[in-house]
Order: structure tokens, then sequence, then C-alpha cells
């Protein structure tokens, strides 16, 4: 199934975090990742939601949060319009190294940085699209990922168009 | 502004709304509002278990269109309730539930009777808020009044700890609320009913199937001109009993797993479907493959969400249905312009008709004969609610109503022990009017301690059992679809019926023919004594027409062999 991704503006109480999330389990919505985020000079928050679901099961998706009370705004972003970015933290195993540099180069091609180093640990921080950072750890994988963190995507759409 | 207590504040807020009656239990963490109750007007009624509590405030707000209000204390009062809360948030019923919750500085401790009644009920309210201090009490309580009561109404629980109720602050009651995530709008798109007053206009075949909503909007009226001037059959879901009335020349009867045999053969055969106020749900459509499958559909429903949920519609119209449906009458009687009908469609009513009551059992207390009896001894102007099972779908079937408001029932989530409190918060509503419960032995056992407060609080009720001895329903698909494989219908012991309804205080019945229920029912109203009436029926009896589940509308079993 396609992934779609939905942003929210949403009260920023307590709870309500809690309450989107048990919509989606409650319902069986398949989430891929989730981001929330205060609004600066608002009292609301964003969220952004990358789903799994075919086209009924995103409709329900947006019409079920836009029901919430404590939800204010939905919206499903126009993959085509849309910039979606998340982060990736990763620590990688570079005792060998032949393994260091590959690492560095690999890290490098994908406009990461390295932020940190230790004899046998190298830390990066890489951001882009999903799929990037996707080819991104497929590309690293090989050398040894020691632990990794990864934020979901954050999205916002080009020109005027605007959630709010 | 006034300073006051938090619990006060509580008072004046529900007084503000006009609340007649509280229903509930009391408990530790809601005692400081009990005790600012004492200088209420309003009327605390005090119940046996918060699951009755819940369901008289349901029964009071269906009968009344206005929210009922069950208050009830943390930990065990507040899971107690939420039977009732899904109960009334599946049929769209306007309750307020307050609960009360220990002191703000022990919530998260797992203190005495805490539990986490926001997380527990979130799937099962439309909405529900937790006060952080006292101050915030007045507009909680609006909040829960107003968003309970408007768009596709439901439950809304306020949880109101301790140490808010009794804490001071400056008060305001703010006279309306607003929020920025809810804004339930009625007003209809004109360009949406243009399109579905076309689509209908140039039907061949219209058929209406008619929800809940169509009830709860009071667009019934319309409907009805609507159905006449396209001469378009009308079924109804459980929840839309009451739509049409039953004895209409157009009028197909309930739709679905039970529904009648004019319904279901009809509704197949439709080249518009017209759906109001209902949802499709899969005990309405049976197998989504069979259900209208030439069918263009119109889906009218106030909750956006509702819209291919289930089923895809064509046009959809979203809000009111009342506002919507005279919109599609005007617009086609401005056009002028039906197509050619088929006439051939609403002459099968009559003849379906016909045949299904060829097909009515002829033993003297069958189920539908007991349903009949009810029906003859009730007068026209009165209320009846049902519990869950067999009697249900036989009442939905064979109880004739004149219009919508004189049947009520739990149809979303099927809640046995629905019945008999729902039926008291049904009489507080409308104490003017006779008010029944149709229940089975397995229903009536689960809430029977409820005749108490018909008793002792003046609410009289009558209670028709149709007592087989088992789970009927249940043991009807074992019969039917498990080979008879009975397993777990069996019930413990009953206590005689008649005698325990003694013991309450009400008067207590054994029938032994539909003249006996007849007659106990007409001097239990004379009277405006609570009765229990007991008639045994055949544990072997079947609900018929029955579609076997998963099947479609048309592959229907008529039983009658």
């Amino acid at each position: 199934m396609p992934l779609h991704t939905v942003s929210f503006l949403v009260e920023n109480r307590p709870g309500v975090l809690f309450k989107v999330s048990n919509l989606f389990r409650r319902r069986g919505y398949n989430i891929t990742s989730l981001t929330v985020g205060p609004v600066e000079g608002s009292p609301l928050s964003r969220m952004t939601v990358v789903v799994d679901a075919e086209s009924r099961v995103l409709n329900q998706i947006v019409e079920q949060l836009d029901k919430m009370v404590d939800v204010v705004k939905v919206k499903r972003l126009d993959p085509i319009r849309t910039l979606s970015r998340e982060l990736l933290l990763i620590k990688l195993k570079t005792s060998d190294p032949m393994a260091r540099i590959e690492a560095v180069n690999t890290v490098n091609a994908y406009h990461g940085l390295i932020l940190d180093v230790e004899p046998d640990i190298l830390i990066a921080e890489v951001t882009g699209p999903t799929d990037e950072i996707d080819e991104f750890l497929r590309k690293i994988g090989p050398i040894g990922i020691e632990e990794m963190s990864r934020t979901g995507a954050a999205a916002i759409e080009r020109g005027n168009l605007k959630l709010a | 502004m006034p300073e006051m207590t938090g619990a006060e504040a509580y008072v004046k807020a529900l007084e503000k709304e006009g609340v007649e009656y509280i229903f509930g239990i009391t408990g530790a963490a809601i005692i400081p509002i009990c005790d600012e109750l004492l200088k209420s007007k309003m009327r605390y009624v005090g119940g046996v278990h918060e699951q009755g509590s819940t369901h008289m405030a349901d029964g009071y707000a269906r009968v009344s269109g206005r929210p009922g209000v069950v208050q009830v204390t943390s930990g065990p009062g507040a899971t107690n309730i939420v039977t009732g809360l899904a109960t009334a948030q599946l049929d769209s019923s306007p309750i307020v539930a307050l609960t009360g919750q220990v002191p703000l500085s022990m919530v998260g401790t797992d203190a005495f009777q805490e539990v986490d009644i926001i997380g527990i009920t979130a799937s099962v309210t439309k909405h529900n808020i937790q006060v952080m201090e006292a101050a915030e009490i007045p507009h909680a309580i609006k909040s829960a009044f107003y968003i309970s009561s408007t768009g596709r109404k439901g439950a809304v629980l306020v949880d109101i700890p301790k140490d808010t109720q009794t804490n001071r602050a400056e008060m305001v009651f703010p006279d309306s609320v607003e929020f920025r995530g809810y804004h339930p709008s009625a007003e209809p798109n004109p360009q949406e009913i243009h399109w579905a007053a076309t689509l209908l206009s140039k039907a061949r075949r219209p058929v209406i199937i008619a929800g809940g909503g169509a009830v709860a909007s009071g667009a019934t009226a319309e409907l009805l001109e609507l159905a006449e001037m396209l001469q378009a059959p009308v079924a109804h879901s459980l929840m839309g009993k009451g739509a049409i009335p039953s004895n209409h020349p157009l009028s197909l009867g309930l739709c679905g797993m039970h529904g009648r045999v004019e319904a279901n053969y009809v509704v197949p055969e439709a080249d518009v479907l017209l759906v109001v106020g209902a949802r499709f749900s899969d005990r309405t459509t049976g197998a989504l493959s069979g259900f209208a499958p030439n069918a263009r559909i119109i889906h009218i429903d106030v909750d956006r969400s509702e819209i291919d949920k289930n089923v895809d519609s064509i046009t959809r119209i979203v809000g009111d249905a009342k506002l919507a449906i005279r919109g599609i009458h005007e617009k086609i009687a401005q056009q002028r312009t039906t197509g050619p009908r088929d006439e051939a469609l609403v002459k099968r009513i009559a003849e379906l008709r016909a045949q299904t009551s060829a097909l009515s059992t002829d033993s003297p207390l069958s189920g539908p004969a007991v349903i009949k009896a009810i029906r003859r001894a009730m007068p026209p102007d009165s209320l009846v609610v049902t519990d869950v099972g067999q009697h249900q779908m036989w009442a939905a079937q064979h109880y004739d109503v004149r219009g919508p408001g004189e049947f009520f029932t739990s149809g979303g989530l099927g809640t046995m022990g629905w019945g008999t409190p729902a039926a008291i918060g049904a009489k507080a509503a409308r104490p003017d009017l006779p008010v029944l419960n149709i229940s089975g032995d397995g229903s009536f056992a689960m809430t029977e301690n409820n005749l108490a407060l018909a008793v002792d609080e003046g609410f009289p009720i009558t209670v028709v059992i149709l007592n087989n001895g088992v789970l009927g329903m249940v043991a009807q698909w074992q019969r039917l679809f498990y080979d008879r494989r009975y397993s777990t219908i069996k019930r413990p012991r009953h206590p005689d019926f008649a005698a325990l309804a003694e013991t309450y205080g009400a008067t207590g019945v054994k029938a032994e023919s539909t003249k006996d229920i007849e007659k106990a029912i007409r001097r239990s109203i004379k009277d405006k004594q609570t009765t229990v009436i007991d008639v045994p029926i055949d544990p072997e009896e079947n609900v018929y027409p029955m579609i076997p589940p998963g099947m479609g509308l048309k592959d229907i079993l008529l039983g009658g062999a």
C-alpha cells in the first residue's frame, strides 16, 4: 500500500497525543511515523503522520481526525507539492579503518554531518526525505549499525499552501 | 465574578443547563458535590448500579431530546458506566457523564478508587475532559452539554478531581462556548442537494433507507412527503424505526439481518437509493455485494466521517437531514420532471407483505403474537423500549408505530439489560405517557434490580418478559448454523420473576395467554403500577426472516417450516 502524509493542528493540551494515537489504534490504521511539535506563537501543536493506507482508509483517517474536538485542522498533503524531511542519528562501529573511510564517504554522499568521533565509534546525522534515509541505511548497513534514532517525517507544503 | 467552590459552580452550571434529573450513585470522590446538591431543586435519582443509572440518563435523553445526566464516583463508579456510555455513543444519544476523581495531587499514584477514566472512555465518548482546577468547572460543564447535544449527538464525560470540587475560585459561567476544532455545521450544500434531486427525479426505482439520523433530526414528516412525491418505498434500520408509519403503503419495515421480506427484496432492486442518517451497519446491509448492487447511492449524514466509511455513495449531503430532505423536495417540485417509474416495485410491496404474514406461526404465544398483543394493549400515545435479543427483533418487526419517538432500543451496541433502566429514564422524561419494556429473561436478569427505583422513585413502568429460559438469539444461531450444538446458552436458575417483582413492591403477573398479557398491561397503565409480566415462550422458536451472517439481503431464510 502507498504511503501518505497527513498533517494536522491540535490543541496543545495534555492527553491530546493519547487521543490521537488511540484513534489510530482503535480503528486499525497503520502509522509508519508520527511527529509532534508546538507551533510558534500559537496554542497549537502540529502533528504529521505518515500512514500506510488505501484510499478509503486514508479518507477515513482524515475524517475521523477532523471529527475530534481537539483537532483543529487536518490536511492530506499532496506528495508532489510537499517537502518532507526526517532526521536520523546513527552510531556506527568503525574499528576497521577501511570501514571508517567508507562510513565517512557515505555520510558525506548523503550530505550528512559527522557529530562525534571516538576510536571505535562514529556518530552521524543525516537529514532527508524518508526514502533517502532508507537508502542511506541500506548502504551504511554492512558497516555495522550500533544504534540509531529516526524522528519520522516533518512535512510542509510548497508555495502559499498552508495548513492553518 | 462570584467566588465559590467548584461544587457550588458545578450545581449552578447544571442548573443553567436546565437539568431536571441527575441519575447516579454516590461515593467518596463526589461527596462535596452531593453535599451541594442538597441546596438544589434538581432531582437526584440514586440508583442500584452505575450501568443502570447511565441507561436511565440515556433513556431520558432519547425521549426528551435533551442531554441525560449521570453522576458517579471515581474508580468502580466510573468503570461501571462504560457500557452505558458506549451504548449511548453508538446510538448517538446525548448524555453527559460526570465522574468524581481522586484529588489531582493523587492522580497517577494508583490511589484508592483511582482509575484513568479519561483513557478508558476515550474510545466510547464523543469527547471527554478532565478538570484541572476549580475555575474550569463551569466551562467544562457547558462544553459537555454543547458537544453532546450538537452535530451528531453523543456521550461526553467530565472527570472532576475532588480538590477541584472543594477549592474556591472566581467563576465565569459562559453562555456559549467555542472550539477551534468543533464546528457542527448543519447547513447542507445546495449543489449536493441539486445533484441528489436530479438523481432521484430521474430514478425508475427509487428506494429510501431511513436511519436513526432521520428520526434524530426530526426529518420524518419531510421524509414522508418526499417518499410520497417520488412514490419511493421506505425501509428503515433498527434505529430508524418510526421514520415512517408502520402501516403506510410505502413502508417496507426493517431492513437487514432480521429485516422484513419486503425490505430485503425491494432494497436490492433500487436504481437510486437515498440513505438518510444511517451508517450502513453490517446488520442493515448484509453482505455488501448483495446490498444494492445496481443502485446509485445518495447518502445524507450529519457526520462527514460516515460518508464512504462502509459503502461508497455517488452523492453525499453532509448536514441536517431535515434541511437536506426539504431541499431535495423543493428542488424536485421545481423541476417537475420525474422520469418514468417502474410501477411494479410499489405493487410488489403489498404482495410480499401478504406472503410474509402467511408465514407467521399460529402458536398462541409465539414471539410475534406476544408483540402484537402488547401493541393492542398499549394506547396510541405511549413509549416502548426493548432489551436485546430475539424479543428485540420481534419487536422491531412487529411492533407497529405511527411515527418517531415511540420506540427506543439499544441498536449499535446491543446492550442486554438496557431496557428496564432506559424505561425508567423514559418515564422521567415523559411521566404523562405509559412506558413499557419488551424484554427477555436474559436481558431482564441483568438489570432487574432497577425495579426498586421504578417503585420507590415513582416511575411506574411495565415490563413484559418473553421468557424462554435460554439466551435465545445465540441458541438460534447454534440451531441454524452450528448443527444444533448448544453451548453456553443455558441460564442459571431464574428467580420467579413475578414473585421477584412483588418483593420490589411491584406487581408480578404470570401470563398464560395473549389475553392475560393485554389485561395485565392495561391494568398496569390504569393503576400506574410498575408491573412485570412473565410470558413463557418456546425456547425453540427462531426469529424469521433471517439473513445468515455474511450473506446478502436476498439470501433470506423464511423459516415457518
